[in-house]
């Protein structure tokens, strides 16, 4: 362990996994709300609407994160001259924020999709007959009845979109698994070790959330 | 009850088609209801009336033809469509409470929402209704806790919560146990005594006889009768109906 007796390493071990946890929180945040709107629009009377949602659901579920990410670095930023913070760090930081954000919206967009799905279709129509629009009929009778089938799979989806925050490391921050790279580069002889700390912070940090989120689902769960 | 109110009619349908793909599942239906007009439609399965129901506030759009309310021509969609519908009450095969609100919060919602009103009135009106009901015992429950008879006349006090110019009841007692059909059937009852527009489609041939002022026969899709109950359980002119009425009516 003499590798993490050095306070610079710890430090630098401290700081990566805080970037990861800055990542997560505010990923979640972009994927959540943008996620629900996709789903809006899925499920919306305008066909217009609806393709978009399609379209951005196809195209960033099936295009790989790392290519995300890269866009965002050489495309809107070095290309298109987006910049989003003076400060090297906080640049990239927050292009990984809009790579995790758009990419993770598809997969929420489908979890909330499918928890749609499972409030029967009547009382969307009960509501409309009693003269709801479209938005008060999702926002008060349908999407609080399918947050609570969809608190599980968001469980799932947030500890991916941790993980996945590992990538923004390919475009120059200082996370994790970079910081985890440069310590192996520089101390061959304890790979083993810093491997497992690594790993072992990780699952320190996801195993309670997703009980966290199998117990909030059981609480939750609609009585029929 | 055959002093039915005059003047301009509340609901007319002018020769309506409509097609799920293949199948025309309204024909040429033209229908008009009076003010005050209690109208049963009644048919085998299949033969159109549930979708006939469910146009007159365009929970199904049609394809051809038109359909007026009230004076005024069907909204495709938006803030109009809302409007009307929420001039419209409906009531539904499945109930369709919402599961996750209390009674008395399925009855207020409407009018909160809707019309805006404040919701220390609406809990008292809609306290009301339940009692009107028969079920304001019940006002704090959340719909899983009622019997089927119970949900049907809260969904009905949930419609009447909307001050709506006529009802529409889509095969309200269809899904009920036999010993909670009559419950329904009397606030149905009373609703028609009242002088409230109702278009019913049903299976209860003794709510038609008593209640109706009209009743519709249909048949794949075609509008078959329209005449008064007495006369159309007495001499049907048609075979369809000949044949259903000997199919329901000698058990």
């Amino acid at each position: 362990m003499h590798v993490f007796s050095d306070p610079k390493n710890f430090d630098a071990f401290l700081s990566s996994f805080l970037w990861i946890l800055k990542l997560t929180g505010a990923s979640a945040v972009g994927a959540l709300v943008l996620g629900v709107l996709l789903a809006a629009m899925r499920v919306s009377p305008v066909p217009v609407l609806r393709g978009f949602g399609a379209a951005w659901v196809n195209i960033f579920r099936n295009t790989p994160l790392t290519l995300v990410i890269f866009f965002c670095y050489f495309g809107l930023f070095v290309t298109l001259g987006l910049s989003l913070s003076q400060d090297l760090f906080l640049n990239i930081y927050w292009l990984g924020v809009i790579g995790l954000s758009t990419y993770t919206a598809a997969f929420v967009c489908e979890a909330v999709r499918s928890g749609i799905n499972t409030v029967p279709t009547g009382q969307a129509e009960a509501a409309r007959a009693i003269g709801l629009t479209f938005a008060q009929t999702l926002r008060i009778v349908v999407l609080p009845q399918a947050a609570r089938s969809v608190i599980a799979p968001f469980g799932s989806i947030l500890i991916a979109l941790c993980k996945n925050a590992t990538i923004v490391g390919t475009i120059g921050l200082m996370e994790s698994s970079s910081v985890m790279k440069d310590l192996i580069n520089f101390n061959g002889d304890a790979v083993i070790p810093i491997f497992l700390v690594f790993a072992g912070t990780f699952a320190a940090i996801l195993i309670p959330t997703g009980y966290f989120f199998g117990w909030l689902a059981n609480r939750l769960a609609v009585k029929r | 009850m055959d002093d039915v109110a005059t003047g301009e009619p509340l609901i007319v349908l002018d020769s309506v088609n409509k097609w799920f793909g293949p199948l025309h599942v309204l024909d040429d239906v033209s229908l008009s209801v009076g003010r005050g007009e209690v109208v049963v439609v009644i048919g085998p399965s299949g033969s159109g009336k549930s979708t006939l129901c469910r146009t007159i506030n365009r929970l199904e759009p049609i394809n051809s033809g038109t359909i007026t309310f009230d004076g005024q021509k069907l909204p495709a969609e938006g803030k109009a469509l809302a409007k009307l519908r929420s001039e419209v009450g409906m009531v539904f095969q499945s109930f369709n409470l919402f599961a996750h609100k209390t009674i008395l919060e399925n009855v207020t919602l409407g009018p909160v929402k809707v019309r805006k009103e404040k919701p220390a009135a609406a809990r008292e009106r809609g306290l009301a209704l339940l009692d009107r009901v028969g079920i304001a015992n019940q006002a704090d429950k959340f719909p899983a806790q009622l019997s089927g008879g119970q949900q049907q006349r809260a969904a009905i006090a949930r419609a009447l919560a909307m001050q709506p110019k006529a009802m529409l009841f889509d095969e309200p007692t269809s899904a009920l146990d036999p010993e909670m059909v009559g419950e329904v059937l009397d606030v149905m009852t009373s609703l028609a005594r009242d002088g409230m527009t109702m278009v019913v489609v049903t299976h209860e041939m003794g709510f038609a006889r008593h209640a109706a002022n009209r009743v519709i026969f249909m048949a794949d899709g075609k509008l078959v009768e329209d005449a008064a109950p007495a006369e159309f359980f007495a001499n049907p002119r048609s075979e369809r109906a000949k044949d259903f009425l000997s199919k329901i009516l000698t058990h």
